[in-house]
């Protein structure tokens, strides 16, 4: 610590402790906190000598302190003490007090020793300033001239275009965006580029990237296995609230307690999903009891440090040592959680608990379209009693001419693949294919086998194919039949398999407890299956989620995975079929599949399975054709739905105790109710028990001193580089007074009044002229502030790991602007989740223009984080981070060095540069330049840059195959007509754009 | 090869450790920035205390090696085997998979003997373990706090149970910084077999608060041997350099005219891991090492194995890497313990020997230390009924561990269990205290190696932890 001690001395010494009044929150509580309170402050199980400091009448009380009088006071008798046995704080602890600090507190007694509540849990009241950004102008420029320091001047245009883009958007701004600003000289110039990027919807993403660290959002349940759960959804709920600038009280509000509101919406249930992040554990021998303590307990830590900015979660086995937080406040917090519904353990794989299922963003339009067109169509018509032949005829004409579109997909190649790591002792099968495309599958060896994996590929012509149909057969192997996994590639269009999404899926009859959208969820553990029966076969189609036009020599890989615990059933006979109906029916198997074909007379099961299609087809509807291609739409897209996680009250909420030390086991302490912590509270409850409801009314009352303060001076580190209190998780006794509270107590008021307005409290900040300054300190500034704690110049700072990849990418072109929808997963080391188990886990890169995506979607894997995010310090998610680390390792080099995506999006560069960049070498260095910093480059840069083009068109043009081997990197296409080493040349100039420092900062 | 005038002059201690390279070398920087640097000071101060060994070497049996197996013998319990387990002892305790199962004694499912002049008596499922008798010495009143496996292992790196502190290997960097020059300070090798591999998460070797420079670094087995080491396909190591040095000297421009503190850092990052992109295929290259080395191993290196990673360690060892830490996964015997205990052990027996064996010979010996341990241990009472099928659950009350090297008493034992080997009740040592152990024979007092996080000063013991002195020469 000896460093902020030196830079404290730097701040305060102009004017020296001794001369001015010393305030007890700035000046004496830091002192105290660090020094004494552990023994002598609010934690009664820890305190000595019956003696406690933290609250002026017990000091007074006992006589050590005796205001107006220091020499007297024992509290400097004792720290004045030379004798190691009498001084304070005792030598064990290893604490002792500098001069200075003895002086303070002898000066602060002197002077009436009057003890001011700790800052934080006063509201907030408004200094006397201006209104708007000039406020705080005002208020930090009072500070600086106190300390007789000049701030700097503005920074130029081209470095405000970059701050501002990155700032508000984490991309870069686009070139021409950077020129008309730099040749804007209108006075409002500024403003309206601040508008143009609030207004991007790209601002929601970056801000989101802040709260998904804080409410520890991530798409795996972190404990042991560290599966995967939905709840992706909760992501884009962050990213369009602050894009539709939803007040923040309305955010808690929504996020702790969606679905106690009335009649909730989706999306409100979704947000309510906040209280789902935890981690959870399905661990076998995991006692239930422990575990609900522990998500107990993430949830009070969570919430008091995300509103709160409080260190609640310090209280969980004693008193807080330093703030006054009983153990009893912890409990009574958790309570307020009591009453979700969720398991200590859950079960298997694929269940964590109560969810909703949502909508892709892209596909609400489409939905509302279809709901209301149904709505016109749908009258409610009974079925008639009696059916004549005629509409029987007619159904039977609809479906044989949809059954007639069925093809066979005849496959010439057909095998068991046992290579995912833990099928590798699947057993052995022999596939073969009997007549009309039915493979059959045969076991060698001895064990009954529980897994397998079997492939089959089709040759294809050209044509158009909109589903495919998969049907299972039994063979008297298998009493039942489980599909876990099931999944369509199309081989020799790409350099790699291209995955096709499949959507609109119908299985012949549904199974309970096991559905057939479970065989797209990359989790064998979870399927289609149940018992064969009577029937002779089962049939399901996957509908594809866009037709595919497909051309002579491509081949369509299916897969087939199944698993079942019990070696009752894995798929044995099986053929596949294809249509390019536009709104396929599943092909009718059975009594139905004979009744329409046949063409004279039916038997009577044939005439039932008709009139049971009628029924089920509603064709005694009008228009029922129309309704059914709409109903056919309406199932495609709710089978894109996916599931997210959502809190659900229960009737009889757990009873909740203090654990006496935090022990799990002990149920001897006393049972509490929901309630907030003592010393803020209470919040009066009429007799019934407190809600999740009540808490974030309470959190987001104007009344409540934390919550506003503890928001703007997170947005205030985001935008201006530290804090104004400088440590985000603990506004408290032992976190940092906030080096201009006046401030901060501004933009905490205004926050409230605004109405909770996000948008409005960043504008503000950044319209100030305090936040557009230059980044270069001046010699005296540098000097007397070096940390930059008094805002007389920007912070240089680095970009988040996210925002790393998100610059890359759109400076090389290839950025994926799309948004929101499941995670995506870049190129990541093979073998990367090696280690992870039950079940061992396959990571397949997006091969796909998912691969492009920004950095905020990808897949989130709390025990393995993506390793180029976690090297430039995203969190893991498993706790609530409130700041991330900025380091500089030798990591993050190798990372921008040798990471495909780095490598990729250089040669994507690269192509751009040469394209579009001029035809000489020093036009296109200006133009790569121009895009990736935003600025020309400087003739030394430039000539730099020149030999490493020269240099490397050179090996490249010795050694093409190279120069071929790097442009292979990658999955999108090389552009045509540029000679390869010349683009593998200026690759490598992309590269060292790529890799300079610069490139990681916004100044 | 990189253009010497862009070879920034490196300490030996500076790769991962620019905490190590002194204030002077940084002091623009720190000023302007130090939060950017992590660099902390107090950590100057370190060693603090007469150091007896330079580096660790720490062998985690994952999973729970079933100490009543291996190395603590119990009579007691072999007599009762079959007998339900007193109630005494397992009221109010925690149990994992054997809740509200019927708990019966299990006796030892395999036999020990005597080893070595000190007549250590261990299992005889180890022999070569058994002929370094002499030179380990065997804790038997090991405690944890955590019973399942995941927060289990972050008890035994962290000293916590949830997620966020940093691991044991990142404290101690942060504390000494690190020896080796084009190496990571901290790494972590895995390997599996002789039991369901559980899972390990990367928070096993997280820098927690601490800064990212503290982080363990992975060595794959497979594929490159650590994240993004090679070099892009058709990139030659001179191409790279070029490149290297291209983007420092661009760097360099920069610096004319910014005041930006880390581009200087940037610059020497950028050196370094050029530097760990030319060293690393050297250190993973076995060619060199004499055949009978490798029988020594039991490998050819390279394939992944225990064995394999114990041979690595030592050249990692050679190399100055402070923190190695091996884990094999293989240990969760819930069954079959009486045939797949001697699958583990002979994963890991000859490799582990061979490295100790290998470590004296070449004189690191008495500057390394060696811990063999699990994240737990396991039941007295059995788990399963199918006698052949018969395991033992996991136990956190008392189990055994062994440690050699530097500063180490070899062929002795210490501490006890109770007579059925449940609670440790002689000479108790807590996972804290084994931290605190570990520390002080890097020279540095568990109590003063403290950061500062969320308003609190933390360390590695927690609020705990004693030297065990009595483990020491």
């Amino acid at each position: 610590m000896r460093l902020r001690a030196i830079a404290a001395a730097l701040i305060f010494c102009a004017t020296g402790p001794a001369a001015e009044r010393i305030e007890f929150n700035r000046d004496v509580r830091p002192i105290l906190s660090e020094n004494c309170f552990a023994c002598h402050g609010p934690d009664g199980n820890a305190r000595q000598a019956d003696l406690r400091l933290d609250q002026r009448d017990q000091a007074l009380a006992r006589g050590v302190i005796q205001p107006g009088d220091a020499s007297s006071s024992r509290l400097v008798q004792r720290v004045r003490q030379d004798n190691a046995v009498l001084v304070m704080p005792p030598v064990s602890t290893d604490k002792k007090l500098t001069d200075d600090q003895k002086d303070i507190l002898s000066n602060w007694i002197e002077q009436g020793a009057e003890y001011q509540e700790h800052w934080a849990y006063i509201k907030p009241q408004r200094p006397a300033a201006p209104e708007g950004p000039a406020g705080i102008d005002h208020l930090v420029k009072r500070r600086l001239e106190e300390r007789g320091l000049q701030r700097v001047p503005a920074a130029e245009r081209r470095t405000m275009a970059r701050r501002l883009s990155f700032d508000l958007t984490g991309l870069p701004p686009d070139p021409s965006l950077v020129e008309s600003f730099v040749s804007d000289s209108h006075p409002d110039a500024y403003e309206r580029l601040l508008d143009t990027l609030l207004d991007s919807p790209h601002y929601g993403e970056r801000m989101a990237v802040h709260w998904l660290d804080l409410v520890r959002y991530a798409d795996t349940v972190g404990y042991h296995g560290d599966v995967a759960v939905n709840v992706y959804p909760f992501r884009d709920y962050v990213v369009g609230a602050f894009n539709a600038n939803k007040r923040f009280d309305v955010m808690t509000r929504e996020q702790l307690a969606g679905d106690l509101l009335e009649e909730p919406t989706s999306q409100q249930l979704v947000a309510s999903g906040y209280n789902r992040l935890s981690r959870m554990t399905n661990e076998g021998g995991s006692q239930a009891k422990e575990y609900l303590a522990k998500y107990a307990a993430d949830r009070v830590r969570n919430i008091s440090t995300v509103w709160l900015g409080s260190t609640l979660g310090c209280a969980e086995c004693h008193d807080h040592k330093f703030d006054p937080f009983l153990a009893k406040d912890f409990y009574s917090m958790a309570a307020f959680f009591a009453d979700i519904e969720e398991e200590g353990v859950f079960s298997g794989t694929g269940n964590w608990g109560s969810s909703v299922r949502v909508l892709a963003p892209d596909a609400r339009p489409a939905m509302d379209r279809i709901e209301q067109q149904l709505a016109e169509l749908n009258p409610a018509v009974e079925p008639p009693p009696e059916v004549s032949n005629q509409d029987l005829e007619q159904v039977a004409a609809y479906l044989r001419e949809d059954l007639l579109r069925w093809r066979l997909l005849d496959p010439d190649r057909v095998w068991s693949d046992c290579t995912h790591p833990d099928f590798e002792q699947c057993g052995r099968f022999a596939l073969e294919e009997e007549a009309d495309g039915v493979v059959r599958v045969t076991v060698s060896g001895d064990k009954k086998p529980t897994k397998s994996i079997h492939r089959a590929e089709v040759p294809l012509e050209a044509g158009t194919l909109t589903a495919v149909a998969l049907e299972l057969f039994p063979t008297g192997d298998y009493s039942s039949f489980d599909l876990s996994e099931f999944e369509v590639r199309l081989l020799g269009r790409e350099r790699w398999p291209v995955r096709i999404s499949l959507t609109g899926l119908v299985p012949d009859a549904e199974e309970a407890g096991s559905m057939l959208r479970d065989t797209l969820d990359d989790n064998y553990h979870t399927g289609w299956g149940g018992k064969w029966g009577e029937r002779s076969s089962r049939t399901a189609m996957f509908a594809f989620e866009a037709p595919l036009t497909t051309r002579p020599g491509e081949r369509l890989q299916v897969t087939l995975v199944g698993y079942s615990r019990d070696g009752l059933g894995l798929p044995s006979r099986f053929r596949l079929l294809g249509t390019d109906s536009a709104f396929p029916e599943l092909p009718p198997n059975g009594d139905l599949r004979l009744a329409v074909l046949a063409d004279g007379e039916r038997s009577e099961p044939q005439l039932s399975a008709l009139q049971e299609a009628y029924n089920s087809l509603g064709a005694f509807r009008p228009d029922w054709r129309e309704i059914r291609r709409l109903e056919r739409r309406r199932k495609q897209l709710l089978d894109s739905a996916h599931e997210s996680l959502v809190a659900k009250a229960v009737d009889e909420p757990r009873q909740l105790r203090i654990l006496p030390r935090g022990n799990w086991m002990d149920d001897s302490g006393e049972a509490v109710q929901p309630q907030v912590p003592e010393f803020l509270g209470p919040l009066a409850a009429d007799g019934r028990r407190l809600s999740r409801l009540d808490l974030a009314n309470w959190v987001t009352n104007p009344d409540n001193p934390l919550t506003a303060r503890v928001f703007v001076n997170r947005l205030w580190k985001m935008f201006f580089g530290t804090g104004l209190s400088k440590v985000l998780d603990d506004v408290g006794s032992q976190g940092e007074p906030p080096v201009n509270q006046e401030l901060l107590d501004w933009l905490a008021v205004e926050f409230v009044e605004s109405g909770w307005d996000v948008r409005h409290i960043v504008k503000t900040m950044l319209l100030s002229e305090t936040y557009r300054r230059s980044s270069e300190p001046s010699d005296e500034l540098l000097a007397s502030d070096p940390y930059n704690r008094l805002h007389g110049r920007q912070t240089m700072s680095r970009l988040d790991a996210e925002f790393v990849r998100d610059n890359a990418l759109a400076v090389s072109g290839l950025l994926n602007r799309s948004m929101g929808g499941p995670s995506v997963k870049p190129y990541q080391p093979t073998g990367y989740y090696k280690e992870l188990n039950f079940p061992k886990r396959v990571y397949e890169a997006d091969l796909n223009a998912d691969q492009f995506r920004r950095g905020l979607y990808t897949y989130w894997q709390r025990q393995y984080l993506h390793p180029a995010l976690m090297a430039f310090d995203a969190p893991a998610r498993e706790e609530c981070a409130a700041e991330r680390g900025v380091s500089n390792t030798p990591l993050q080099s190798l990372v921008l060095l040798n990471d495909p995506s780095y490598v990729e999006a250089a040669r994507a560069f690269a192509a751009r540069i040469v394209r579009d960049g001029g035809k000489s070498a020093a036009k296109r260095i200006e133009f790569a330049f121009r895009e990736a910093f935003s600025r020309p480059p400087q003739a030394a840069e430039r000539d730099v840059l020149l030999r490493l083009l020269e240099q490397h068109r050179e090996q490249f043009q010795a050694d093409p195959a190279g120069a071929e081997q790097l442009l292979a990197t990658g999955i999108s296409r090389l552009p045509a007509g540029i000679s390869v080493p010349e683009l593998a040349a200026w690759t490598s100039v992309a590269r060292a754009l790529y890799n300079k420092h610069e490139f990681l900062m916004r100044y | 090869m990189l253009n010497p005038a862009f070879n920034l002059k490196q300490t030996r201690r500076a790769f991962l450790g620019r905490a190590s390279m002194g204030l002077g070398s940084v002091a623009l920087a720190s000023l302007l920035k130090p939060d950017l640097l992590g660099i902390q000071p107090g950590v100057s101060g370190f060693p603090n205390a007469p150091a007896r060994v330079k580096r660790v070497i720490f062998l985690c049996m994952a999973g729970g090696p079933a100490h009543l197996e291996l190395l603590d013998y119990k009579p007691e319990l072999a007599k009762r085997s079959g007998e339900p387990m007193p109630e005494s002892f397992t009221k109010g305790q925690q149990i994992a998979q054997l809740q509200g199962k019927e708990l019966r004694i299990l006796g030892p499912q395999h036999p020990f003997k005597h080893y070595g002049n000190s007549g250590q008596h261990m299992t005889s499922l180890l022999p070569h373990i058994g002929s370094i008798a002499d030179d380990i010495c065997i804790v038997r009143s090991m405690q944890t706090e955590q019973i399942n496996h995941d927060t289990a292992h972050t008890f035994m790196n962290s000293g916590f149970r949830l997620p966020g502190r940093p691991s044991m290997g990142s404290w101690l960097l942060y504390g000494l910084g690190s020896e080796s020059e084009d190496l990571p300070g901290f790494v972590v090798l895995t390997s599996e077999g002789g039991s369901q591999s559980q899972p390990i998460a990367a928070r096993q070797w997280n820098s927690g608060f601490l800064p990212s420079i503290y982080q363990g670094v992975k060595f794959n087995s497979t594929g490159d041997p650590v994240n993004y080491v090679r070099n892009p396909a058709g990139v030659s190591r001179e191409m790279q350099g070029d490149l290297i040095n291209a983007v420092s000297e661009l760097n360099t421009v920069q610096q004319g005219w910014t005041k930006d503190p880390e581009i200087a850092t940037r610059i020497s990052q950028y050196e370094l891991a050029f530097r760990m992109q030319m060293s690393v295929p050297d250190l993973v290259d076995f060619s060199n090492e004499p055949q009978h080395v490798l029988d020594m191993y039991g490998t050819q290196g390279g394939d992944g194995t225990f064995n394999a990673n114990c041979l690595l360690a030592r050249r990692m060892a050679e190399r100055g890497v402070r923190f190695i830490h091996l884990y094999h996964r293989g240990w969760d015997h819930h069954n079959e313990i009486k045939t797949l205990l001697p699958k583990s052990c002979g994963y890991v027996d000859q490799g582990t020997a061979a490295l100790v064996k290998d470590l004296k010979q070449r004189g690191m010996f008495d500057d390394t230390l060696i811990v063999w341990c699990g994240e737990f241990g396991r039941t007295p009472m059995s788990q399963g009924s199918n006698p052949d099928l018969i395991g033992r659950d996991h136990h956190i009350k008392g189990f055994s561990m062994w440690m050699a090297g530097g500063g180490i008493k070899g062929g002795h034992s210490y501490g006890a269990t109770d007579e059925l080997g449940y609670n440790a009740v002689e000479n108790v040592v807590h996972v804290h205290d084994l931290h605190a152990t570990m520390l002080h024979l890097f020279g540095i007092d568990h109590t003063k190696l403290n950061y500062r996080f969320q308003g609190r000063d933390f360390r590695l013991t927690d609020v705990h932890g004693k030297v065990v002195r009595d483990l020491l020469t």
